[in-house]
């Protein structure tokens, strides 16, 4: 922390001296001091309320009356597929953000945002080959919601390659922004295809607009599960946005130095001394 | 107008266009999307005779019938959509949710006889999900039986199981 803090002072004067490279970034000070505050508020209820989670699904919660202890997958596949969702609505917003407004912020953020939604996708996909397997009798369908949600997965690869595929970053962050919109079509496509289409996978349980057709010793867990995986899911983020914003600042100081080291050409080079 | 109002009618535009472009793609494609066919479907228009398709419905209640060919179970049952029914035969061992009144998808194709070969049989759970307590207290009471229907609203369950513990056993009735 105490390193993280010497860039932090030390660069309001060095961006103020650099302002036509950092007026990209918004107020990347103040993003900063933020995160910081809030970063322990994410952290620890999201592994205090996963382990909770986890723990009430796993050993506590009843098993299904047809499924058994199987439907303890649930647990994890359920929060996985909502948050992969969810991510993306998220990656959408910082498109939009990015495409219209050029916040510098919400580039930054869709670069991050892409590891951690691919990743959470990935487990809801493999954790529903798992569940699919014994219950359905099938690794993989190719049904509606099983496809839908694989394209997701392939929008974020196709994201996170995107935007860091240009030697110039802002030309990967309007492509990339361009490709998080378009991908988001197939957020409603996901959320319905079990309503527009017979498919294997069954119906959503829990609805904005009915009850939850599940037992409610079952949706307590599942509930704690969700929203500790979330503001898992968020610690994640702001501790990757933070570290991208410390870095990209640590590489503008590096550049300054060697910059003004090269021009006065008497200076030592004092690179090492902040990496 | 100022380029960033621009840029934003300009993002919304395309976001509306592409939105309708696949509106329109998955509506055309629509009967492509679909996993299976119901039974109804299937007599309404009858697929080619090699052709392989999915079938879905739930199973009959009392038309399961098993039996062993050397060491390869071999099974018959009717899939129904409530408007018709198809009879279904298979042989290999299916799967652990298979049972009278479970959703299944067979994948096979139409016999000449209109009786269906699945080289496949799937099950398909619904979006319940209830304890095993409830599941056999609710069978008790005679207010549900799983091989006739789905389970009645999550909320009943309380008041209904309660009063099964109460009242004992009522008389069983098959309904719904």
């Amino acid at each position: 922390m105490g390193r993280n803090e010497t860039v932090l002072n030390a660069t309001p004067s060095l961006a103020a001296r650099t302002g036509n490279f950092f007026h990209r970034y918004a107020n990347p000070g103040r993003f900063l001091r933020l995160g910081a505050r809030l970063q322990p508020w994410l952290t620890w209820p999201a592994i205090v309320l996963s382990i909770a989670g986890i723990v009430w699904g796993l050993f506590l919660s009843p098993a299904d009356w047809q499924q058994g202890d199987s439907v303890r997958i649930m647990y994890v596949h359920v929060p996985a597929a909502w948050l992969a969702s969810s991510g993306y609505m998220g990656l959408a917003v910082c498109s939009l953000l990015s495409l219209v407004w050029r916040h510098p912020l919400a580039d930054l953020a869709a670069v991050e945002i892409g590891p951690v939604g691919a990743s959470v996708t990935a487990i809801c996909l493999a954790t529903g080959s798992l569940w699919g397997k014994p219950m359905w009798g099938t690794w993989w369908v190719w049904d509606a919601r099983l496809t839908s949600v694989l394209v997701l997965f392939f929008l974020y690869l196709g994201h996170i390659a995107l935007i860091r595929a240009f030697d110039e970053p802002q030309r990967g962050y309007r492509a990339a922004a361009i490709l998080g919109l378009a991908g988001a079509v197939d957020l409603p496509i996901i959320k319905f295809s079990v309503q527009w289409w017979n498919t294997l996978h069954q119906p959503d349980s829990i609805t904005l607009t009915a009850a939850p057709t599940m037992s409610t010793n079952m949706l307590w867990p599942l509930l704690v599960c969700t929203v500790g995986f979330t503001f898992g899911f968020a610690a994640i983020l702001v501790a990757r946005l933070r570290a991208a914003v410390m870095e990209s600042r640590v590489r503008t100081a590096l550049a300054m130095r060697r910059g003004r080291a090269e021009a006065q050409d008497s200076e030592p080079d004092l690179s090492g001394a902040v990496a | 107008m100022t380029r960033k109002s621009r840029r934003l009618w300009l993002v919304g535009g395309c976001l509306i266009g592409l939105g309708t472009a696949t509106a329109l793609t998955l509506s055309a494609f629509s009967s492509n999307i679909v996993f299976f066919m119901a039974p109804s479907q299937v007599h309404a228009h009858p697929p080619a005779a090699d052709r392989t398709i999915r079938l879905g419905g739930m199973v009959v209640a009392g038309s399961v019938r098993q039996q062993k060919n050397g060491d390869t179970p071999v099974s018959q049952f009717d899939v129904t959509d409530g408007q018709d029914a198809v009879t279904v035969h298979y042989e290999g061992i299916l799967p652990d949710l298979f049972r009278e009144g479970q959703s299944v998808v067979a994948i096979g194709s139409v016999l000449a006889d209109g009786s269906f070969r699945a080289s496949e049989v799937l099950a398909k759970h619904d979006e319940t999900y209830m304890p095993k307590e409830v599941a056999e207290a609710l069978r008790r009471s005679g207010k549900w039986d799983p091989r006739y229907g789905k389970a009645p609203d999550a909320a009943s369950w309380n008041s209904m199981t309660k009063s099964a513990t109460s009242q004992d056993k009522a008389a069983p009735q098959h309904g719904s």
